[in-house]
Formats: structure tokens, C-alpha cells, sequence
């Protein structure tokens, strides 16, 4: 990497590493949040601190958060009252073709690597202006408190290509750690990846797509939702659970239709 | 967006000093000898200030020098070379008219141009940010050089130019505030777009991703009650603009060009504060704060 070519954006990078993130099955457990956290202040760079962790006004870095949205659909005429579904959306960054975060930077610190499209920080380059998280939508950087550098998914670069771990432990952290399976890993620029077929089978789609940053991750919609609030009766049990007398007789009987009469 | 004080301070300070050097650059006033030093002592004294403020709020203040480095693609890379070659320039200019009274006019319309480049630079740095939809357009270094060089005139005894520069700075702040208040809602950025939901339904915040607060909402999600916002606006009008207009219309007297002078900058403090307390960053989408 030359000096004073970095916050320039590759025309082209060779692989275009990301994540795909499934809505549909992500269940909102935040392991992935604790695993980043964990690996990313063990290893590589500067660690992700936090401040006043045991009082009120808790704070800290991290570089993946999950988000929990409703979505509350329109009613129609076939279903006037339909239910909100909650999504549990985690966030982190998109290492997009177009990243304006790397462009701002004044001091070359951030890049976009040229051989497989992972945006970086060189930490020891970061004066920690902060414009880079003021360029980036998504709120993918955060500048640590303690470092006073700017801190951003690093796609588990010290893990992916990393020879001293055993082969199935070359993933992002996050994704290695997911017990839903709902993140995956792999190449972009491969029509055959995983990633790629999984995006195109699924629909995966970028976020805020008119900030035109292109991201490489893609993020595949909530599959539709059954329609339990429907007529069609989906309870087995319930058929016999009627009640096995619907007019009360003898007694009863004779009261209720007398105090009907009244 | 957070105001952070130094930030305003220094894009306050840094505005009105390289006005007042854009103007001694081209010779308004033509001064020479002791006047001349006061004059430059006060552009690159309010120049230097601001751009010292703005070191304030970095993580690491002592690697500044590297932000030099990337001028082919930053703004905030630029507006620091254009600001250093303005300095050097003006300063070669002054000191050949303090001490050797000789004046080198191309130079100071050069370090005249570098001036206004750095001002141009500093506003390119906010308004290139597709982030920020109030700050993402052509008004806003509109509205910076015309504060500044309303304010460059009015220091350097311009009257004449500032009962002109004035009104245009005005208007031009009355209009970037008028398109400013829609500009989040025409940028097509949303919460559906945000989450990629909006097609399922009404997309809401449902739970944050963190009980406490963190970098991002201190940073990126400040909030001001709009009661707030324009009774500030109100202000940043009457002083900014109108009452040193109304004290300059009054015949020649230096006390009232120096309460106009004291008015105008606390007038631009307040916009400057509106610019970054009023300015919605959209990753307030995800948090469901916008």
C-alpha cells in the first residue's frame, strides 16, 4: 500500500469479501455482538474499550450491534388486523465498493484493500477526527474513547487468513459464532460462492441503496410470515377441547330460562 | 449532528479571520507600517485560533501533520494545505509591508485566493456529506463564504462592501435554513430504506441495541427542540446580519463598527451552532430518532 494513495477508492478489488446476514433467521441473541467484542479486543489493533461499565452510564466501542425493529403491516381486505413481526437486525460494516468513509479520511488511515476489498484502519496513521464516522451511514465506525482511534469491523481479518487456526475457525468471528446460522461468510465476486447464491436465491438486498455506497454485504428479507390470526383453524388440540355441554339443563336450566323471562 | 465547541469556534474564527486576510490581500485597506501589523496580527491571530480549536476534539492531535497527506481525495486534507499555503503566502506579504514597506500585490492576491480556497475547502467538508441532508448542497458553501466575507469586510472597514455582503449572507442563510428543514425528508433516506423492511410494513424502533447511550448517539444523533432552534435562529439573524448593517448605516464612528464587529460574531457563533445542533445524520434512522 503506497503512502498517498490509500484514501483513494481500488477501481476494482480482486475478491469482494462480506457477510450475508439472514433477517429470517437471526433471533436477536447478541452472540455475535459479544464474540466481535471479545475477538477484537484480544487481537488486532487497539482494544475496544469501555467506560463507567459498572455504573448508570455504561458506554463502550463495539463494531457489530443488533438492532430490533417492528414492522407493523398494512391491513388489507383479507386480512384486516395483521400481527407486527419483530426483527432483530444486526449491524456492522458493509465494506462497501464505494465507501465514502475512506475517501474523507485527510490522513490515508482508512483504506479499502485492493486484493479482496476489506476496509481498514490504520490505527497508527488515525488522528481520530471522526470524519469517517461522519461519512459512513451506517454507523459502522466508532472512535474509541480510550485510543482515540477509530475503530470498524475489520471482517476478522487476523482470522480469515490466519494458518494457526484450524480451518473451520477462518470465518468472522460473528459468523463462527452465530447459533441461528444466520450470518455467512464468503466471496462476493464468485457468481458460485456461498454467499453469492444465497443472495440471489434469497433476495438480499443492500441498505440505504440512494446513499450509493454499494455494500458488499446483503442483508435477506424476513420470509412472509404464516397468518395466524387468520380463519383457518391451525390448533389440533382444539376440536377437543369443546365444551361438552353448550345449554345447561335441569336445575339451571329452568332458572336461566326463568330469569330470562323476567 | 453534536456542537461540539470547538468545531464552532473554529470554523467562527478560522471564517471571519481568512475574510479579513482575503481583504488585506487585495489591499482594503490599504495599510502599511503598525497599521498594517495590527490588521494581519488580527486576521492570523483569528485565522491560527480556529484552526488550533479545531485540533480540540482529535483522538490524537499530535499525528495532525499526516492530515496533510491526502489532498487528492479529502477535503479536510485540502482545507488544511489550502490553509497552511495561505498563511505562508500572507505572512511573506505582511511581513514585506510591516517591515519593508513594499507591497507585493500578486502575492497578496494570491494568499487573497488561498483564503477564500480554504474557507471553500472547510464548508466542501460538510457539504459533501450524503449523510447529512441539510448540509449535502451547493448553499452551504454558499452560506460559508458569504458569512465570510461579509465578516472579512466588515473587520477590515469595508463598509461600503459589508452593507452589501451582509444582506447576500442573510438572505443566503434564510434560504439554506428554509431548504434545510426538508432536506432529510427529499433525500428518499428513511427507515425503510434504512432497514430494507419498509416493503413488509410500518417499520419502528423496537428495542435499541444497548441500554446506555454510545459514540454514534453523542456524535451523530444530537437533538434540538425546534421552539429552541428558531428562537436561535432569530438571533443569529438580528446579530449576525441586520444590526450590524443598521449600526454601519449610521455615519462613520469606530465604537459602533467595534459593537457591530463584537454583534456579527456572536451572531455567527449562534448559526454555527444551529449547523451542527439542527444537521439530522441518518444513521439516527436505525436508532428510530429521526
Amino acid at each position: 500500500m503506497e503512502g498517498g494513495q490509500m484514501t483513494t477508492l481500488p477501481e476494482n478489488t480482486t475478491r469482494k469479501l462480506g457477510l450475508v446476514i439472514d433477517l429470517d433467521t437471526c433471533v436477536g441473541c447478541h452472540a455475535c455482538v459479544i464474540s466481535c467484542k471479545g475477538w477484537n479486543t484480544e487481537n488486532y489493533g487497539a482494544p475496544l474499550s469501555d467506560q463507567n461499565a459498572y455504573d448508570g452510564a455504561a458506554s463502550g466501542t463495539f463494531l457489530n450491534r443488533v438492532h430490533s425493529y417492528e414492522v407493523q403491516p398494512l391491513a388489507t381486505s383479507a386480512m384486516p388486523h395483521p400481527a407486527a413481526q419483530l426483527v432483530h437486525f444486526p449491524k456492522s460494516c458493509l465494506h462497501c465498493e464505494d465507501a465514502p468513509c475512506v475517501t474523507v479520511c485527510p490522513t490515508g488511515a482508512s483504506y479499502k484493500r485492493v486484493e479482496d476489498g476489506i476496509v481498514l484502519v490504520n490505527e497508527s496513521d488515525c488522528i481520530g477526527c471522526g470524519l469517517c464516522a461522519w461519512a459512513c451511514p451506517y454507523g459502522a465506525r466508532e472512535l474509541d474513547a480510550a485510543e482515540g482511534v477509530m475503530k470498524k469491523c475489520t471482517l476478522c481479518v487476523d482470522r480469515i487468513y490466519n494458518d494457526n487456526l484450524p480451518e473451520e475457525d477462518r470465518v468472522p468471528a460473528c459468523v463462527r459464532t452465530c447459533p441461528a446460522g444466520a450470518r455467512h461468510f464468503g466471496d462476493f465476486a464468485d457468481p458460485e460462492s456461498n454467499v453469492s447464491k444465497l443472495s440471489a436465491e434469497r433476495g438480499g438486498m443492500d441498505l440505504m441503496p440512494e446513499q450509493g455506497t454499494k455494500p458488499v454485504n446483503k442483508y435477506l428479507p424476513p420470509r412472509p410470515k404464516d397468518q395466524m390470526d387468520q380463519s383457518e383453524q391451525i390448533d389440533i388440540l382444539a376440536p377437543f377441547l369443546e365444551p361438552v355441554m353448550e345449554e345447561p339443563k335441569g336445575f339451571l336450566g329452568w332458572l336461566d330460562k326463568a330469569l330470562e323471562k323476567i | 449532528m453534536h456542537p461540539a465547541p470547538s468545531v464552532i469556534v473554529f470554523t467562527t474564527l478560522s471564517g471571519l479571520g481568512f475574510g479579513l486576510l482575503f481583504f488585506l490581500g487585495l489591499g482594503l485597506p490599504d495599510v502599511s507600517g503598525w497599521v498594517a501589523f495590527v490588521f494581519f496580527a488580527l486576521g492570523f491571530g483569528l485565522a491560527v485560533g480556529g484552526l488550533l480549536a479545531s485540533t480540540f476534539h482529535l483522538g490524537h492531535p499530535e499525528r495532525a501533520i499526516k492530515a496533510f497527506s491526502q489532498w487528492r481525495s479529502s477535503w479536510l486534507s485540502r482545507e488544511g494545505v489550502a490553509a497552511v499555503a495561505a498563511l505562508v503566502i500572507m505572512g511573506i506579504y505582511a511581513a514585506a509591508l510591516i517591515f519593508l514597506d513594499k507591497k507585493l500585490a500578486p502575492l497578496g492576491w494570491i494568499g487573497a485566493a488561498l483564503s477564500l480556497a480554504t474557507v471553500y475547502a472547510t464548508s466542501m467538508i460538510y457539504a459533501q456529506l450524503t449523510t447529512v441532508p441539510r448540509w449535502k448542497t451547493a448553499l452551504t458553501p454558499a452560506l460559508l463564504l458569504s458569512i465570510s466575507l461579509a465578516g472579512g469586510a466588515l473587520l477590515a472597514g469595508q463598509l461600503a462592501a459589508a452593507k452589501i455582503l451582509l444582506p447576500i449572507a442573510a438572505v443566503i442563510q434564510v434560504i439554506w435554513w428554509v431548504r434545510g428543514d426538508n432536506a432529510l425528508k427529499q433525500s428518499g433516506t428513511d427507515m425503510a430504506s434504512a432497514t430494507g423492511l419498509g416493503n413488509i410494513g410500518t417499520v419502528r424502533a423496537f428495542e435499541p441495541p444497548h441500554t446506555g447511550t454510545n459514540y454514534l448517539l453523542r456524535e451523530l444523533v444530537f437533538q434540538v427542540g425546534r421552539k429552541h432552534a428558531l428562537k436561535v435562529r432569530a438571533m443569529a439573524l438580528i446579530l449576525g446580519f441586520i444590526m450590524p448593517v443598521l449600526l454601519i448605516l449610521i455615519p462613520f464612528a469606530h465604537v459602533l463598527i467595534l459593537v457591530a464587529i463584537v454583534m456579527h460574531l456572536m451572531g455567527i457563533a449562534a448559526s454555527r451552532w444551529l449547523f451542527f445542533a439542527e444537521a439530522e445524520h441518518v444513521v439516527g434512522l436505525y436508532y428510530g430518532k429521526r
